[in-house]
């Protein structure tokens, strides 16, 4: 049997997993997956998430990302970074960059964190303007300073992060030349319309010849040997042709699932939804009790048609795309992405379609100095006009109010 | 039944070809979807 | 055809941890990251056993591999090798100091 097919059926335990430690940010992306703002009161504690790093221990989980929110905030991450380390668990946290000193940059490369604790910057432009634009003034800078300090403490081989989107997609030999400045490896990952990726994927997503750009300029890296990592995000690409290097599989509740702030499990960081909650690890039996009996997971693992999809003959390459793409665009699971490179994504989403009410929100409650201009945009009164663009001020049309009500 | 105790039970897999991708294979830790 | 691996003694890397599958087990090093699934029981027998036999023929004698198989699963090996999830034995006191 292919080993693809052995994960389809699930795992005893995840290969890898997503947990965020928290919902607080110091930024306010227009994208934020998990629609971070403000820390959830009923955060896990220190010793519940040593608990919970016990247990991956004992499940052989070898490696874990850690995000949130910006996790660096709580005020406890150096030390539970420190406790996975010395309890065989991998850790890449990803990153804003906003804590990372000098100081911060040489213990991680210190030998106390050789071989387990990786680093990976979140940028979305490979300028300040285009990058900014998405994650707030300053954003691009901070994540500059922070890849510079790892690289000049001796830090070997940061990741920086980018969501492709249709802004920075004419950006990717810049972000490739970033890389190389910093000795860091480059990592390309889909936007999903997650979280407050709903508000923006319309302005946001990529075009359809953007992803053939994308595709094109992935399959040249492969082919000479340049190191891009993917997360295997872009496996509805594969309909292109040829596959991308990775599994070209949904790893959701299969081999990889989200631990969220308070506890919550979900199959995967894009799918914060009750749709998509297998339960609880502070529950009896904890974490492996919700991987191995929840119902959301044992329905994942069990064979999955395909529906209206299985009779395209790109199906068993892109098996029908990314599951919390079509949710979150109101699309059904069975039938094809909103984003198929085919097409029939684009005539699902002209139809009859209900966008789901997101199942929670984290956003701050007020926009501060970091709201991205993006979002400033789109909050402009109705009945003001657009502004021109020949406007000069930068804050021509501003007027601050209420990205969300609380 | 009978078992012979001087003759190791047959291994299942005595006739079949087997090649070293029948045996491993090297997936990166990066290319699963579905983590950030 | 002479096979140089089979008669060379071969340890797991230190910084190996193999994790039980139903079909085999999985391979995690944790100083390159890299992940191997080794898909077969008898292959896992094989490399739990490297470190107590005198060489890889032991190993896979006593793992009960059909001869017939030696040559693919001396392969195998030489793929963990390249990805240094084996090391030959006595590279270890060296392999630590880099």
């Amino acid at each position: 049997m292919k080993l693809v097919e052995h994960f389809e059926l699930g795992l005893d335990a995840p290969i890898c997993l997503t947990w965020e430690l928290t919902y607080a940010c110091n930024l306010e992306c227009a994208h934020c997956l998990s629609s971070s703002g403000r820390r959830d009161p009923r955060e896990l504690s220190t010793e519940q998430a040593k608990a919970v790093i016990d247990e991956l221990q004992r499940m052989q989980v070898f490696y874990v990302n850690i995000g949130g929110g910006e996790p660096t905030i709580r005020p406890d991450f150096w030390e539970l970074l420190e406790y996975a380390v010395d309890h065989q668990v991998g850790v890449k946290f990803s990153t804003n960059g906003v804590r990372l000193t000098p100081e911060r940059a040489a213990f991680l490369a210190s030998p106390a964190c050789r071989g387990y604790v990786d680093v990976q910057i979140s940028l979305d432009g490979a300028t300040a303007e285009v990058n900014d634009f998405v994650r707030g003034p300053g954003s691009y800078d901070t994540a500059l300073t922070a890849l510079q300090n790892l690289q000049d403490a001796g830090f070997d081989d940061a990741k920086i992060s980018v969501v492709c989107t249709r802004q920075n997609i004419g950006q990717l030999d810049e972000f490739q030349a970033l890389a190389d400045r910093f000795g860091a490896t480059l990592r390309l990952t889909r936007l999903r319309p997650s979280g407050r990726g709903a508000d923006v994927w319309d302005e946001l997503h990529p075009l359809p010849h953007q992803q053939r750009e994308l595709y094109d300029w992935l399959m040249a890296k492969a082919r000479s040997g340049v190191d891009v990592l993917t997360g295997d995000s872009f496996f509805h690409l594969a309909a292109f042709g040829e596959a991308l290097p990775g599994l070209n599989l949904c790893g959701a509740g299969r081999v990889v699932c989200l631990i969220d702030p308070i506890g919550d499990v979900y199959a995967c960081p894009f799918a914060i939804h009750d749709n998509f909650l297998a339960g609880n690890l502070l529950a009896e039996g904890g974490f492996q009790r919700v991987w191995q009996d929840s119902e959301l997971f044992t329905e994942l693992r069990s064979p999955q048609t395909g529906g209206a999809c299985s009779s395209c003959d790109f199906f068993d390459t892109c098996r029908g795309g990314c599951m919390a793409a079509k949710f979150f665009t109101g699309l059904p699971l069975d039938g094809p992405d909103p984003e198929c490179v085919q097409g029939y994504g684009e005539h699902a989403l002209a139809g009859d379609r209900v966008i789901p009410a997101a199942s929670q929100d984290h956003s701050k409650a007020n926009p501060t100095r970091n709201q991205p201009v993006m979002l400033t945009l789109l909050t402009r009164a109705p009945d003001r006009p657009p502004v021109s663009d020949c406007a000069e001020s930068p804050l021509a049309g501003f007027m601050p109010e209420p990205v969300r009500t609380a | 039944m009978n078992i012979d105790p001087t003759t190791p039970p047959a291994a299942a897999t005595d006739d079949q070809v087997v090649t070293s991708e029948d045996l491993i294979e090297e997936v990166s830790i990066d290319g699963m979807c579905g983590v950030y | 055809m002479p096979q140089p691996m089979l008669d060379q003694a071969w340890d797991l890397s230190p910084s190996v941890a193999l994790r039980p599958e139903p079909f085999g087990a999985l391979a995690y090093h944790f100083g390159n990251r890299k992940l191997t699934f080794l898909k077969t029981p008898a292959l896992v027998r094989v490399v739990r056993g490297l470190a107590a036999a005198p060489d890889v023929r032991a190993a896979l004698a006593a793992a009960e591999v059909p001869e017939a198989q030696h040559q693919a699963y001396a392969d195998a090996l030489r793929g963990l090798a390249e990805t240094d999830m084996i090391r030959p034995r006595g590279d270890d006191a060296r392999a630590e100091l880099s």
